[in-house]
């Protein structure tokens, strides 16, 4: 992969916090990272690490009291956190697509497949609700609802849950969005629908040249799907790399952790799985430190104290330890 | 009701077919009017609440006689009497002809008050709902106050204050409805508005009247349309004691409740003059409730083609 590929969505120090001021946590802690045109990032990472947060941050979809405490959100030229309320609403659908996790609760009981598609159309574009609706068919097709034109008419309810993913996608993709968030798009449905929904997410970003940000907690899909994977911990980005670096040389300790939980079929059955010790931190407590610390196998003194940040290996990989970092002799950016 | 069991019949046949037989399924509009015909209690009520609601519009075409016309003669005249189908009351007035005319009154009286008060109880429910804080605070505050007070007690008072008549009824019951439509506008609303498709809504950016309007709309208006006519009945009743206090419809103007009220002095001597009325307003009650059952049915996606 070239690494001057055009970005289409910058993210840095992305901060959001959930909760009060002070009984709240910080769960999306100085995040940074980049989406690139036409390529797929995956963001993976435990329950509770931030990965939806992150998402639901891009699109300012953060329900009050959370909210977004700082960092900046660049998009063709614009910082999405500083638009007004009217302002994102033509961003969200338009410019970012986002497809929810559970398809079963994410369509409108009470109205028409069709109908639903022809709202996001509506919202942004100058379009006729007829146009709207005749275009929702083609969408349907697209995604591969068979029968469309009879299907529009339908409600959620008369869909299966792979069915009901397809015409979510369908919505998300209405208005050709740059930029495609898929917030763990499989997790519902079961084994052979998710490849075949997969292979449609991987289709449509090609054939749209969109970026994907797939979050997910399913390594297969990673190494099925991505271009760059992100591993995040506890709020924080731990290690970013390439899909082939990051399965074959994966260099955090939490990263080299997830992977050895991933059972191989081909494998010695004989060999336990290794289950990551310890629970993530409460986010609620101040950190202080690497917050991967506690459970670490790898842990040394100076991990507790200093806080690491992401530093470059290669082009193709930035890792946040401090051990792979010293013993690499990396020196720690001025500005950090 | 023979045809349309019939059509019925053969419709469930097509919907368990099926996936398969989307192709057979023409319209999903044609659906909604079949499940509801399905809906025998339903259809049933329906058929009779507009055989009631056009026999009180064309009282004076097919009335006997006039509600006040008194014959002197033929007082306490028993049903079946020649002349008086349902009988006469003390005064000698002829029962059809009260019930007929009487219909025109408690009918305004039930649905009007009630169909306004559901839609002003329902904006505002759901804009206390959806919007929350100090929005919510306001709007609940103040339709608590008018919670506070027993519902005829109050419907009493805001008649008092005005000059009796059907309109005063109608604005007294409207303004002690709102509260009740309002609370389970507001209910509905917050069990909505976290539910994911509003998420997914927003983030496909839709703004907070579209999300008002398409998602939460949709999905709380069946309950109101339920609750509405459950309570019609009741304001059937209502307006009834209204008129019986003399704050509503002035004698001799007939409405059912003042004619229940009216028979109660002579209930031994000539029941019917009492019962008949009372029948007519546990029919029409019931009748309501059976529609707005049917109503909610083919309001909700979820049991057409069940």
């Amino acid at each position: 992969m070239t690494p001057d590929a055009e970005i289409a969505l910058a993210v840095s120090d992305l901060r959001t916090r959930f909760g009060g001021d002070r009984s709240g946590a910080t769960v999306v802690d100085g995040v940074s990272f980049s989406l690139k045109r036409g390529r797929t990032t995956a963001l993976v990472g435990e329950s509770g690490s931030g990965k939806s947060a992150t998402a639901l941050s891009l699109l300012r979809l953060i329900d009050a009291p959370g909210r977004i405490i700082g960092g900046e959100i660049r998009l063709g030229g614009e910082n999405l956190l500083s638009l007004d309320e009217t302002e994102m609403e033509a961003v969200r659908g338009a410019k970012i697509g986002m497809i929810f996790q559970d398809p079963l609760t994410s369509l409108n009981p009470a109205l028409t497949i069709g109908k639903q598609i022809a709202e996001v159309l509506l919202a942004h574009k100058d379009v006729s609700r007829a146009e709207a609706e005749a275009r929702a068919v083609e969408l349907l097709t697209h995604v591969g609802v068979a029968n469309a034109a009879l299907r529009v008419n339908d409600y959620p309810h008369h869909f299966s849950g792979g069915m009901r993913q397809r015409v979510l996608i369908a919505m998300a993709i209405s208005c050709s969005p740059q930029i495609i968030i898929a917030d763990e798009p499989t997790t519902a449905l079961d084994v052979t629908i998710q490849a075949k929904i997969l292979r449609l997410l991987h289709d449509l970003q090609q054939e749209m040249r969109a970026s994907l940000l797939l979050i997910t907690h399913d390594l297969g899909v990673v190494a099925a799907m991505a271009d760059e994977v992100l591993v995040m911990y506890a709020g924080r980005i731990v290690e970013r790399a390439d899909v082939d670096t990051l399965f074959h040389a994966p260099q955090h300790p939490y990263t080299k952790a997830l992977l050895a939980c991933v059972t191989d079929i081909g494998g010695d059955r004989s060999v336990p799985l290794e289950p990551i010790l310890g629970t993530a931190p409460d986010l609620k407590q101040q950190q202080v430190g690497c917050r991967f610390a506690p459970r670490c196998p790898a842990v040394q003194d100076f991990c507790r104290r200093e806080d690491p940040c992401l530093m470059a290996l290669s082009d193709r990989q930035e890792v946040a330890c401090l051990v792979v970092q010293r013993e690499r002799n990396l020196m720690a950016p001025a500005d950090a | 009701m023979v045809a349309d069991n019939f059509t019925s019949r053969t419709g469930q046949k097509i919907e368990e077919a099926g996936p398969g037989a989307q192709d057979l399924r023409s319209s999903r509009r044609f659906w909604r009017i079949k499940s509801f015909a399905r809906n025998r209690s339903a259809a049933i009520a329906a058929a009779f609440l507009a055989i009631v609601i056009l026999a009180a519009v064309f009282a004076p075409l097919i009335s006997p006689h006039g509600p006040d016309e008194a014959d002197n003669l033929a007082r306490y005249a028993a049903i079946g009497t020649k002349g008086y189908i349902l009988g006469t009351d003390q005064q000698g007035r002829d029962l059809l002809a009260r019930l007929l005319y009487g219909g025109r009154v408690s009918l305004l009286v039930g649905v009007v008050p009630t169909v306004l008060a559901g839609a002003i109880g329902l904006g505002l429910g759901m804009i206390a709902g959806f919007l929350r804080g100090i929005v919510d605070q306001v709007i609940m505050r103040c339709l608590d106050i008018v919670f506070a007070f027993p519902m005829v007690l109050l419907a009493i008072a805001i008649a008092g204050a005005m000059r009796p008549g059907v309109l005063t009824e109608i604005i007294a019951i409207t303004i002690i409805l709102i509260p009740y439509f309002a609370r389970l506008a507001r209910t509905e609303t917050q069990s909505i508005a976290p539910m994911p498709f509003v998420e997914a809504a927003r983030a496909a950016g839709g703004s907070s009247g579209v999300i008002m309007a398409r998602y939460i709309l949709p999905n709380v208006f069946g309950p109101i349309v339920v609750y509405a006519t459950t309570l019609m009945g009741l304001m059937i009743v209502v307006g009834s004691g209204l008129s019986f206090l003399g704050l509503g419809v002035q004698p001799p103007t007939a409405d059912w409740g003042a004619m229940v009220a009216e028979g109660r002095v002579i209930l031994r001597r000539a029941p019917h003059v009492t019962v008949l009325p009372g029948l007519v307003i546990l029919a029409v009650s019931l009748a309501f409730n059976f529609l707005g059952d049917g109503i909610r049915d083919a309001l909700d996606p979820r049991t057409i083609g069940r």
